[in-house]
């Protein structure tokens, strides 16, 4: 059995020296993968996943240290001889990073770097190279192969960015394909298309595929066994289907628990009357965004004709792919980008044309809760002082009673009060939104943007993120605008959803009525591209999806 | 041992989460002004540099008299500039006057002797011409620093900020100064400054130099506006004035910091240049440079001349440089420290406890 196996991890332990301690990132790791078959390490971040992975071609920074044992091929990849190392990387065991843009080298075209990889590994003219690079990129479907072969990585789409890397890595139609979160970047109908490529092309190659993510909608879709990391540890290991339907470890059971499920929340009915409707928090009419041209760039047109209402107490979503304008909505709605046509008003308040001084007014009525954790607070400021920033600057409290509202915040959201004095670069990511959803519901206001508050949260801190939001609105009651790309999540909160593409509303509706029975082309798409985190109702998804397209 | 951090892992808290967990280790609990001391404090050399900058400034600035005002603090030196000894001829090589007398060989010699650096032309004690010398030109380092720095950051603050027709206007006034070369200038003003005395020099030097400075400013500034937290001040209802001085300059001031005593190292060196070619600083003042260009003629005959002028140019320099090099090293996050020889061994000696 052992034989067989491409790769064969064994007592595999990486430990990494920081300052005079030996910390362990990966502990006592035992993996087989056999060719044909995708063996998924899940985990959150920081559990070593990817740490494993890198381990794999010694390509771990210089204070790591490695023990155990890695056959590729029945061949010792451990503190291997660099010659052997170099011949094994990219023909037998081949990578696909999360990031495309920074995995490619923006330097030279996309059919250069196949030929590269091509020729430092294979005896082969320059023509020939060129007719393989070409063969490869056809195989993964980039349109018009004969022109996008010289084209440079920034001329490309993410998704057909994370295709040429793809047909990169398979050039020399590697025994094993790394894949370290190939689709975490991606828009879910791209995340779909590029796992039908790599599923089609492991049966067609015979490959063995290493799949590291977090996400278990992409593990459910594409796995024949998964192995659970926590902290370095493999907490659990066994078959899809035990994993997800028979989880024997706490850690996984918690894990598979906090996994968002898209149609899996009961009916969540709408704070006030359809036929009743109270005067509206946030009104956009006719809303068309602009980004001026610049230089030689022309003016770029975000949102069209944009039409929403949000009214007291409710959570409407706002969905879309990466560039369909959704952010551009949340800040043109909170004064952040001028309009270019249309109105918008805030609890009544026009401000379509407002001054500075006029925009300061309806500051207090306002928060945002940005993406970014690490970039939304100001690493110089203590984390008490960012959430007393707008309280101080309303001139509602000073000194000792601004310090005082600055802890009660702090309960508020479930941090320690001691948390006053820290820096953000001590918090963790969740900790940090916590703390930017404190700074926003300083003012107790009206409205809340929150622009993917959760796209840079580890499933579980999300579900707890998630809860204290919803705890925090019961509780306050402020209207929220939450934009999001993650259909799962805003079916956990959201009592309406608007959908966007290409700066167009294409269709707002009930929660229900979205989700269950959407209208638009477009959104039937998106729902059906979305992975649920079953394996045997994935597949059902699958073929119906595929069944849509044609 | 490993087993030790294993635990300690799993008992203790980890602040960062994430995949920086284990990186992060170094940083726990610690304000972003401990990290940077800390960092910089671990650089050896701007750590010594440091020390001797400290020290030498101190040296230079007591031994001779001061005058603060109307308050006079006598220096600890017995000679002053305006006296005049009678020169020395005795236990001179070649038949020259005014040879150091401070001597480092053990015996009846060793110690300073009357005049450790020696004596120029006319008698004059060169220890006290070299330190008087010194503080003009630590006191054109600073003076140029300031302004240069003040200049600078705020040329650099506004043009980033505001961007757009403001910072073109900025920057072409940064391209029109960076193109007229800074020693052709500094020597036609030098030439009439000269007259009203070396601070008007320091001005004026400070004034052409803070161009690069501007550029780094303007290009953090951009940067920083971007960030989420600048929105997030906005939102909270922060004036631009507050957004530029309260949440972008603290982040920018690393930056601002390094490059200020890499502007002070060249500065000093500018300055000994202009005196050299008599546009600097001019008779009967003193500066290194001036002292250097004075005796220019008896190089071969009288070297101590050079030396004590030139050493004290050297180790200034060099001192100011290694501390910003030390400061940027420890305002860089990127920078993180390499595993030494030292931590090898250590953790070779940890695995064998461990076992």
């Amino acid at each position: 059995m052992t034989e067989k196996n491409v790769l064969q991890i064994s007592n595999f332990n990486v430990d990494f020296w920081v300052d005079g301690v030996w910390y362990p990132a990966v502990i006592d790791m035992n993996l087989g993968l056999a060719a044909g078959k995708v063996t998924a390490i899940v985990g959150e971040s920081g559990s070593g996943k990817s740490t494993t992975a890198l381990g794999l071609m010694s390509l771990l920074a210089s204070n790591a240290r490695m023990q155990g044992s890695i056959l590729v091929k029945g061949e010792e990849m451990l503190n291997a001889k660099s010659a052997v190392l170099r011949e094994f990387r990219g023909k037998e065991v081949a990578y696909i990073f999360q990031e495309p843009m920074t995995a490619l080298n923006p330097l030279f075209t996309i059919g250069y770097q196949i030929v590269e990889t091509l020729r430092n590994h294979f005896d082969m003219g320059p023509k020939e190279a060129h007719a393989r690079a070409l063969e490869l990129i056809t195989m993964v479907d980039i349109p018009d192969p004969e022109k996008s072969i010289l084209k440079y990585p920034h001329q490309l789409s993410g998704g057909q960015r994370q295709r040429a890397m793809i047909a990169q890595a398979l050039a020399c139609d590697p025994a094993l394909l790394v894949a370290d979160e190939p689709t975490t970047a991606l828009d879910v109908t791209v995340q779909a298309e590029i796992l039908d490529l790599m599923r089609g092309l492991k049966d067609k190659l015979n490959s063995a595929i290493l799949l590291i993510t977090h996400d278990m909608g992409v593990v459910a879709d594409m796995a024949d066994e998964i192995l659970v990391m926590k902290d370095g540890i493999t907490v659990e290991k066994g078959t899809a289907d035990q994993i997800f339907n028979k989880p024997q470890h706490p850690y996984t059971q918690q894990l598979l628990g906090a996994v968002p499920m898209l149609g899996s929340t009961k009916k969540r009915p709408l704070p006030y009357k359809e036929d009743a409707k109270p005067a509206p928090v946030l009104k956009l009419t006719d809303v068309t965004v602009e980004y001026p041209k610049r230089g030689r760039q022309p003016a770029f047109t975000a949102v069209k004709n944009f039409n929403l209402e949000i009214y007291p107490g409710e959570i409407v979503g706002l969905v879309g792919e990466s560039g369909s304008g959704k952010t551009t909505v949340g800040r043109a709605s909170i004064g952040l980008l001028p309009i270019k046509e249309g109105s918008l008003e805030i609890v009544g308040k026009d401000i379509s044309h407002a001054t500075q001084k006029e925009l300061f007014t309806i500051r207090r009525h306002t928060g945002i809760v940005f993406q970014d954790p690490a970039s939304s607070l100001n690493p110089r400021l203590p984390i008490g002082e960012s959430i007393g920033e707008p309280l101080l600057l309303a001139g509602l409290a000073k000194g000792a009673d601004l310090a005082h509202k600055v802890e009660e915040l702090l309960d508020q959201v479930e941090l320690p009060r001691s948390y006053r004095n820290r820096y953000p670069h001590e918090l963790s990511g969740g900790q940090r939104q916590r703390v930017g959803i404190a700074r926003a519901l300083a003012l107790t206001p009206d409205l809340l943007i929150a622009d993917e508050p959760t796209s840079a949260l580890d499933v579980s801190v999300q579900a707890r993120f998630l809860e204290l939001l919803q705890e925090l609105q019961g509780k306050l009651n402020f209207a929220c605008l939450f934009i999001s790309h993650d259909l799962a999540v805003v079916d956990i909160l959201c009592h309406r959803i608007a959908v966007m593409q290409n700066g167009f509303l294409v269709e707002v509706g009930d929660r229900d009525q979205i989700l269950k029975n959407p209208k638009n082309e477009y959104t039937k798409r998106l729902i059906s591209a979305v992975p649920v985190p079953d394996p045997a109702e994935q597949r059902i998804r699958r073929e119906a999806r595929l069944a849509l397209k044609k | 041992m490993k087993l030790f951090g294993r635990k300690e892992q799993a008992t203790g808290e980890i602040l960062a989460g994430g995949e920086n967990a284990i990186a992060n280790k170094e940083v726990e609990g610690l304000s972003q002004g401990q990290i940077v001391r800390r960092r910089f404090f671990h650089h050896r050399a701007a750590v010594i540099a440091l020390i001797t900058l400290g020290s030498l400034i101190l040296f230079v600035m007591t031994s001779l008299d001061s005058k603060i005002g109307p308050i006079r603090i006598p220096g600890w030196w017995k000679w002053t500039v305006e006296d005049i000894p009678e020169l020395r001829y005795e236990d001179c090589p070649g038949g020259t006057t005014g040879c150091p007398t401070l001597s480092l060989k053990p015996g009846s010699s060793f110690g300073l002797g009357t005049h450790p650096f020696g004596q120029d032309d006319i008698g004059r004690d060169y220890f006290a011409l070299v330190m008087n010398g010194a503080r003009r030109s630590l006191m054109i380092m600073f003076v140029i620093g300031a302004v240069a720095g003040f200049i600078g950051v705020v040329v650099g603050s506004i043009s980033g900020f505001y961007g757009k027709k403001i910072d073109a206007v900025l920057m072409r006034l940064v391209d029109f100064i960076q193109t007229v070369p800074t020693i052709i200038i500094a020597a036609v003003i030098g030439k009439a400054a000269g007259k009203v005395g070396p601070l008007y020099l320091a001005l004026f030097l400070g004034i052409l130099g803070w161009t690069g400075l501007a550029r780094l400013v303007r290009a953090q500034f951009l940067q920083l506006r971007e960030m989420e937290f600048v929105d997030a001040a906005r939102v909270a209802g922060a004036s631009n004035l507050r957004i530029a001085f309260k949440h972008i300059l603290p982040n920018a001031v690393g930056q601002i910091i390094v490059s200020v005593t890499l502007i002070m190292a060249g500065a000093i060196l500018t300055e000994t240049a202009l005196s050299y070619l008599g546009f600097g600083v001019v008779a009967p003042d003193v500066s290194l440079g001036l002292l250097i260009s004075q005796y220019e003629s008896s190089f071969t005959t009288r070297p101590w001349l050079f030396w004590w002028p030139g050493f004290f140019i050297i180790s200034i320099a060099l001192c100011v440089n290694f501390i910003g090099d030390g400061l940027r090293d420890a305002f860089d996050p990127r920078q993180r420290r390499r595993i030494t020889k030292k931590d090898r061994e250590q953790a070779k000696l940890q695995v064998k406890a461990g076992e």
